[in-house]
């Protein structure tokens, strides 16, 4: 199965990047699942958290909101200011 | 002991000490514009992944926005000026403020009311000066402005921007600043904000790399309202960043030319302080040699 290409973006500063085999994080209707091979998608993201899963574990980040865009298995989830104290390195 | 050399040797003093100010001043302005040069560059992921989201929307909706949308009648017009907060950076804040004169005499001369909305604490003096009374004014990180200053500025200017003019609104936005092209050229811009274009990157598109069909969440008008402002904070605050790179590197030009010159100035007034000395020490011969002789001769 192929993977993902996530980057994780804050207005100042390009957060984290790499492969993950799922992306999960909170949109303004509700909790948001990406696996490899998703439809092209814009979609809004409420305050909350971001979570990938990337070689097996899971890391995560705090945002203050922003979007989530996903086109042929390229994820990038954009954020003014995010917490990625949980993203590991 | 003459007065003079006495005097050339304070000069060269006081010269010493403004150098060791300037020098430092010039190193401390090169180690940040290094750093703000980095801010630039960091930035531009965010812009570029927000840009490319917002011409998504353009391209695959025909949604009509309010910020995108030119108001039919423009009457007040809001300039941002952006400026330093110090001075000692050469001509640099002078010639923003000299290009904001410029675009509001021609905004005026159109008939429109000018809104100045003001960042740096020289641009703000200037306008107290003048008792002209800026919208909003902004001071105290040109030289390292932070994304909440953008985010600050860009929800008051929306804010205005959306409010009927009659109340206070205002119907389009430009912004003064000036873009940071190399080490030694910055120039004066003037961008116009509000209402939005969306511009795309330079490079055209590859084959391969055509926008997908995009399903939005949870609809096309709901993302572009999410998405907008914050498209106007990020361009706002690459501006502040240019903005900030560009007053460092006018700093650090103006004081290595003022380093420069007081060494030139040090030089002058030592080769004066020798001369004067020389010149005492042969008076001293001569009156010696005079006198000598004038004894010689009275016996």
């Amino acid at each position: 199965m192929s993977s993902l290409q996530v980057e994780l973006v804050a207005a100042d500063r390009k957060v984290w990047e790499g492969e993950a085999s799922q992306v999960s994080a909170r949109s303004i209707e509700g909790d948001l699942g990406i696996l490899p091979g998703h439809q092209p998608l814009l979609c809004v993201l409420a305050e909350g958290e971001v979570r990938v899963n990337s070689g097996g574990s899971w890391r995560s980040a705090q945002i203050d909101g922003g979007f989530l865009s996903v086109d042929h298995d390229r994820v990038t989830i954009v954020a003014e200011s995010v917490d990625a104290s949980g993203m590991g390195s | 002991m003459g007065a003079q050399i006495r005097e050339y040797r304070q000069r060269i003093r006081t010269v010493t000490a403004t150098k060791k100010i300037t020098r430092a001043m010039e190193l401390m302005a090169a180690s940040r514009v290094v750093r703000a040069q980095q801010a630039v560059r960091e930035s531009t992921p965010y812009a570029r992944a927000l840009t490319r989201a917002v011409s998504a929307v353009a391209t695959f909706s025909n949604e009509d926005h309010p910020l995108t949308t030119e108001h039919e009648d423009v009457r007040r017009a809001a300039v941002v000026i952006m400026t330093s907060d110090r001075g000692l950076a050469g001509a640099y804040s002078s010639s923003v403020i000299k290009e904001s004169e410029r675009l509001v005499a021609a905004l005026r001369e159109d008939g429109k009311e000018v809104v100045p909305y003001l960042l740096g604490r020289k641009v703000i003096g200037y306008y107290r000066f003048r008792h002209r009374e800026p919208a909003a004014e902004w001071s105290g990180s040109s030289e390292k402005p932070t994304f909440e200053l953008a985010r600050e500025v860009g929800e008051r200017l929306v804010a205005d921007f959306t409010t009927p003019t009659d109340e206070g609104g205002i119907d389009e936005v430009h912004v003064v600043f000036t873009r940071f092209v190399t080490m030694v050229t910055q120039e004066p811009d003037v961008i116009r904000l509000l209402p939005l274009e969306v511009v795309e990157g330079e490079e055209a598109p590859d084959d391969d790399d055509l926008l997908p069909l995009y399903s939005f969440e949870p609809g096309a008008g709901q993302v572009l309202d999410a998405l907008l402002p914050k498209y106007v904070n990020a361009r706002l605050f690459n501006c502040m960043l240019q903005a900030a790179a560009s007053e460092l590197a006018a700093r650090q030009r103006a004081m290595k030319s003022a380093t420069d010159n007081a060494e030139e100035l040090i030089k002058k007034y030592t080769r004066l302080a020798n001369q004067a000395r020389q010149a005492e020490i042969t008076q001293e011969i001569s009156e010696i040699v005079g006198g000598a002789s004038a004894l010689a001769e009275s016996t």
